[in-house]
């Protein structure tokens, strides 16, 4: 079970959240060709290493985390808010 | 004392008070304090079950969880519960307990033949004999199979339901898991550091090795109540760590004694620990020696006779020999000899030790640089044969019992769970597990540490290291000065005596009744992996998951293969530690508790209405206010809103207020439609996609101010909707100026439709002109709702003139009862889910029976809807060839040719001529009350276009065929003239 240390509510266990899948992937604009928008829907990589994920505190505050997450090891590196993708507001307890 | 082997006082149990229990029809008994397998054999009984596949004789091994063979069924008040080792089955007044595997007697059983039979049933001999022909796998083998193996018999007493459970959540800095030696001196120190501390201990009470050594006892006393008066201290007794989850999140199942169980009405709790660090002091267990014969009852761990001894004041045999490779495990020759016991003497294959030197001078006959290469017997030991190290025999020795220790394996599969490796120690013969500091730490014999002393020693400066890790530098514990530790010599590793020719069978697991010729040809057969012998073998694959025998077989293994034991390895360990009942997993969340109910505010009323109440997610809706099944009170419902008018509690709706300056604009991305467009006090229908292309939800939004907008969304998708939202908010737009909320649970809303719906809403609403110039369809805005503040909208799900109120949840009660009251003169009629739906389906409004995320919009005939400009989710995808093709299922009504005959959801729709091939089916139907007969919605294939055919609707289920015709789904007031009326 991941406990995720959300910004806004302390640490909590992972079944407050709903993962909403890789954060590393950016819509595409409006007048996109629809194999850009097909892979933005379908394409994912299945990678053993860091991932950028995203996951909606949906138990708590509602806030979009970014999280990134070993995939191999569930260890979590920072968990940020989706307004400052770049900035971790806090380390994850490690 | 109870029972002829009942010698001494034991530590456990109570000499005062005689328990009466019966074993297999028999009455025994026992002492409080005792387990089963305790008083069995302070009784004498040895022979307690049959193996799993050759129905061997089987008697009690070792004194705990580890136990693979005394497994019996417990016969209580709700049923026969399978598979309790007797070795932890505390002992009760009146406790029923029946041996397994066994027919008709346990001492004669038929399919003992199975044992005569077993060269020719090998390992594999199932997955290569019954293979053909195919169809008799179901019908002849695996009945037969199922019959002859298995252990207890499983009955279902869900019905009545297993005992209560409940869940209990734990938090802590350390988790120490183990309070033996190591776990006791580790939580004295931490505790003393101020670290809030769960111990947690299998066993009935704490101590673990040092209940068993009598020198121990001030130690273990002073500890444990040193530790009970530590508040940050929390010892968990009776309570086995389950598993590690990551995270520091473990399982737990505490089993509470007779008396507590009583008193909380629980016997189990799962535990559900969330700790910072994990200390892990979890010991190291006894393992067996493969040795032909190895399984016969009167063969057990040399431990658990010293445990018998301690605990419950037991000796295991009246005259037993050892068979031992290291000096720890003399502690039981010792023992039993100091308390009377005559020793019928010792095999060790060393040629000299410390231990064996001190045996001698007690005059016990020593026979060293020896093995036992065989046990002479039918139903229990008679005698062993003491064969030279090269398989030569000495003589016979004559004994009841045998006593086998073949080292001590730490018991690793906590740590296995959290990341450890493990690393061979040739020294102890056995792998110890390396723990990255993060995860947790490991003390004591868990990590190879052997010796209460060095144990004790170790446990205070792992948790020193840890407490350092958590920032706690202090020592403030004061743990006494454990007694020494005696000298030992090292064992020597000694995992089967071979003895190739002779007769017998050597077991590696002896539940699942694998010998170590089974590995061998494992080898053989190409299954030379670890994990492939354990699948081909199912060696280790049993509830005990291999702990005392689990290394012989990888022993056996590494010798076939010729390849030192290190590179072979052990079998993982996986959750759970031990089997773990439903009713404990399930805990409170059983039966009406299964998941949790929402009630509308109106329960109540509906309720005394005589509603049944129907599940629709966690709601609860009124479906129909009659206690009768059938569709006459529904129809007569429906009909008062044909005809009349209705009530009907809506408060289910997903309601999401959404407000800010850029609310149009995130709404026009999120919906298929425009609202940018939409005037304060008005509503619209709107549709939203997923991002693919597909239909995800329908509902009504309307504009209460310039940067104010109210969603509805459907019952089924108000919590997935406003996650969809926020999700978009948050990754796409997160610059635009968009507060969502969630006010589901504040407003109760009410739909009050039918011709007389004008007359009763104007009398319970004021401030607000409900004309239809004024307030035409498809208008919202603020009213006084008897006399409270709330919305009003006219909108309408069922076809008629209709309006929806809303008001704050509180004020739900008096609203409704003033709408009611003004209804009377027009016979108003509250109505529930199913009028509702015959409603919709007659005028072809949408449900999650037609948004059934297959669909798209143009397939649901809303493609008009869709802007044209602009960007939203799901704009492009649904663009695609495939969800836009003429030929897809699309929404059309369908009635019955001949009116008397009916539909069914989920009917096929066919063409006449080719009924093989399916158009479409039947997503909702119902009887009519606007027209003759049935009437439904389907999705038919290029639906649109076959407006006016005649097709066939197919219920093979139900053996029916029926002509129907196709229509538009707008069946009922296709111009919407009583809407708007």
């Amino acid at each position: 079970m991941l406990r995720i240390a959300c910004p806004w509510c302390g640490e909590r266990d992972e079944t407050e959240f709903r993962y909403r899948g890789d954060a590393s992937r950016r819509r595409p604009e409006a007048d996109a060709a629809q194999d850009t928008f097909s892979a933005y829907v379908y394409e994912r990589d299945n990678c053993c290493d860091w991932h950028t994920e995203w996951w909606l505190h949906v138990g708590g505050c509602r806030k979009l985390l970014k999280i990134v997450r070993h995939t191999l090891t569930h260890e979590i590196r920072s968990v940020s808010g989706a307004e400052a993708p770049d900035s971790p507001v806090r380390q994850a307890d490690p | 004392m109870p029972g002829p082997a009942r010698i001494a006082q034991g530590l456990l149990t109570d000499a005062s008070s005689s328990v009466g229990f019966r074993f297999d029809g028999r009455m025994l008994r026992g002492l409080a304090g005792d387990t089963l397998a305790s008083a069995l054999l302070a009784n004498g009984v040895r022979l307690v079950g049959r193996s799993f596949k050759y129905h061997r004789p089987r008697g009690i091994v070792t004194a705990g969880p580890e136990e693979p063979c005394a497994l019996v069924d417990v016969l209580g008040p709700r049923g026969r519960e399978p598979n309790r080792p007797a070795t932890t089955l505390a002992l009760h007044e009146g406790l029923v307990a029946e041996s397994q595997n066994r027919w008709p007697s346990l001492t004669f059983d038929v399919l003992a033949f199975n044992d005569l039979l077993g060269r020719f049933l090998p390992a594999g001999f199932y997955y290569k004999t019954f293979m053909a022909p195919g169809w008799a796998w179901e019908r002849v083998y695996e009945p037969l199979i199922r019959r002859a193996a298995g252990l207890g018999r499983l009955e279902p007493i869900v019905p009545a339901h297993a005992d209560p459970a409940e869940t209990v959540h734990d938090h802590a800095d350390v988790l120490v898991v183990g309070a033996g030696a190591a776990g006791l001196a580790a939580a004295d120190h931490l505790g003393a550091c101020g670290l809030r501390v769960i111990l947690a201990e299998q066993d009935v009470v704490a101590g673990g090795g040092t209940l068993l050594d009598e020198r121990w006892r001030s130690w273990r006393e002073r500890l444990c109540a040193a530790l009970a008066a530590r508040p940050a201290v929390r010892t968990l007794t009776g309570t086995t760590v389950l598993g590690a989850y990551g995270h520091g999140v473990f399982g737990a199942l505490e089993v509470l004694p007779g008396a507590a169980a009583a008193r909380f009405g629980v016997r189990e709790r799962l535990r559900v620990i969330r700790a910072r660090r994990t200390l892990l002091a979890t010991g190291a267990l006894e393992r067996l020696i493969a040795f032909p014969g190895n399984d016969l009852p009167g063969v057990m761990l040399a431990g658990a006779a010293l445990a018998y001894l301690r605990r419950y004041g037991v000796a295991a045999g009246r005259r037993p020999a050892f068979f031992l490779n290291n000096d720890e495990a003399y502690e039981s020759v010792f023992a039993l000899t100091a308390a009377g016991i005559e020793c019928a003497g010792v095999i060790d294959p060393r040629s000299s030790s410390r231990a064996a030197e001190r045996t001698r001078t007690l005059g016990i006959p020593m026979h060293v640089g020896a093995v036992v290469g065989g046990v002479a017997g039918r139903r229990e030991v008679r005698a062993v044969s003491i064969d030279e190290l090269d398989g030569r025999r000495r003589f016979m020795l004559a004994t009841d019992t045998l006593l086998v220790s073949g080292g001590h394996t730490p018991a690793t599969a906590l740590a296995s769970q959290l990341g450890a490796t493990l690393e061979w120690q040739g020294s102890l013969a056995a792998f110890t597990p390396d723990l990255a500091s993060g995860a947790g730490r490991v003390a004591g014999a868990a990590h190879g540490v052997f010796g209460l002393a060095a144990a004790a020693r170790d446990g205070a400066a792992v948790a020193r290291a840890l407490a350092a890790d958590l920032g706690r530098g202090a020592d403030a514990s004061d743990i006494p000065e454990p007694p020494p530790d005696s000298a030992v010599t090292p064992l020597r590793e000694l995992w089967e005596v071979r003895a190739p020719g002779k007769p017998g069978k050597a077991f590696v697991d002896l539940q699942n009744d694998v010998t170590a010729a089974d590995v061998r040809l494992a080898c053989r057969e190409g299954y030379e992996h670890l994990e492939h012998m354990k699948r081909f073998t199912t060696h280790g694959m049993a509830t005990d998951q291999g702990r005392i025998a689990g290394l012989l077989g990888s022993a056996v293994l590494a010798e076939a293969r010729g390849v030192p034991l290190s590179e072979v390895g052990v079998l993982r360990p996986r959750p759970f530690a031990q089997p773990v009942p439903f009713a404990a997993l399930a805990g409170g969340e059983v039966r009406e508790h299964y998941r949790p109910k929402r009630r509308l505010p109106l329960h109540d009323w509906h309720e005394s209405a005589g509603a049944t109440f129907v599940s629709t997610g966690l709601w609860l809706r009124p479906l129909v206010y009659s206690r009768q099944g059938g569709w006459p009170a529904v129809l007569d419902e429906a009909r008062a809103v044909r005809e009349r008018v209705g009530i009907t509690d809506v408060s289910t709706l997903g309601k999401i207020d959404v407000q800010g300056a850029d609310a149009a604009r995130f709404l026009d991305f999120i919906y298929a439609n425009t609202f940018a467009t939409l005037p304060v006090g008005r509503s619209r229908y709107g549709i939203m996609l997923r991002e693919d292309g597909m239909a995800f939800d329908d509902g009504t939004t309307s504009r209460l101010g310039p940067q104010h907008f109210l969603v509805t969304t459907t019952t089924a998708n108000s919590v997935a909707v406003l996650e969809h939202m926020e999700f978009h908010l948050q990754s796409v737009f997160p610059e635009l100026d968009v507060l969502l909320t969630d006010v589901g649970d504040q407003w109760a809303q009410f739909a009050i439709a039918g011709p007389n719906a004008r007359e009763v809403v104007s009398a319970v609403v004021s401030g607000i002109d409900l004309g239809t110039a004024a307030f035409p369809f498809m208008s919202a805005g603020a009213a006084t709702i008897a006399g409270a503040p709330g919305r009003i909208f006219r909108i309408s799900f069922s076809g008629e003139l209709a309006y929806e109120v809303a008001v704050p949840a509180k004020q739900a009660l008096p609203a409704w009862s003033a709408l009611l009251a003004a209804g009377e003169r027009f016979g108003i009629r509250a109505y529930g889910l199913d009028a509702l739906n015959t409603l919709r389906i007659e005028k072809g409004h949408l449900t999650t029976a037609e948004l059934n995320g297959n669909t798209t919009a143009g397939d649901l005939g809303l493609q008009r809807l869709i802007k044209k400009q602009g960007d939203f989710v799901g704009r492009t995808l649904a663009q695609r060839p495939g969800l836009t093709a003429p030929e897809r299922l699309q929404l059309v009504g369908i009635r019955p040719v001949e009116r008397t005959r009916r539909l069914r959801n989920g009917m096929q729709l066919v063409a006449p001529q080719a009924r093989e091939a399916s158009l479409g089916y039947v997503t909702s139907s119902t009887p009519s009350v606007e027209f003759d007969g049935w009437v439904g919605l389907a999705l038919l294939s290029g639906g649109r276009e076959r407006h006016g055919q005649r097709l066939i609707g197919l219920s093979p289920l139900h053996n029916e065929a029926t002509e129907v015709q196709v229509l538009s789904p707008h069946m009922l007031d296709p111009e919407n003239n009583r809407v708007r009326a």
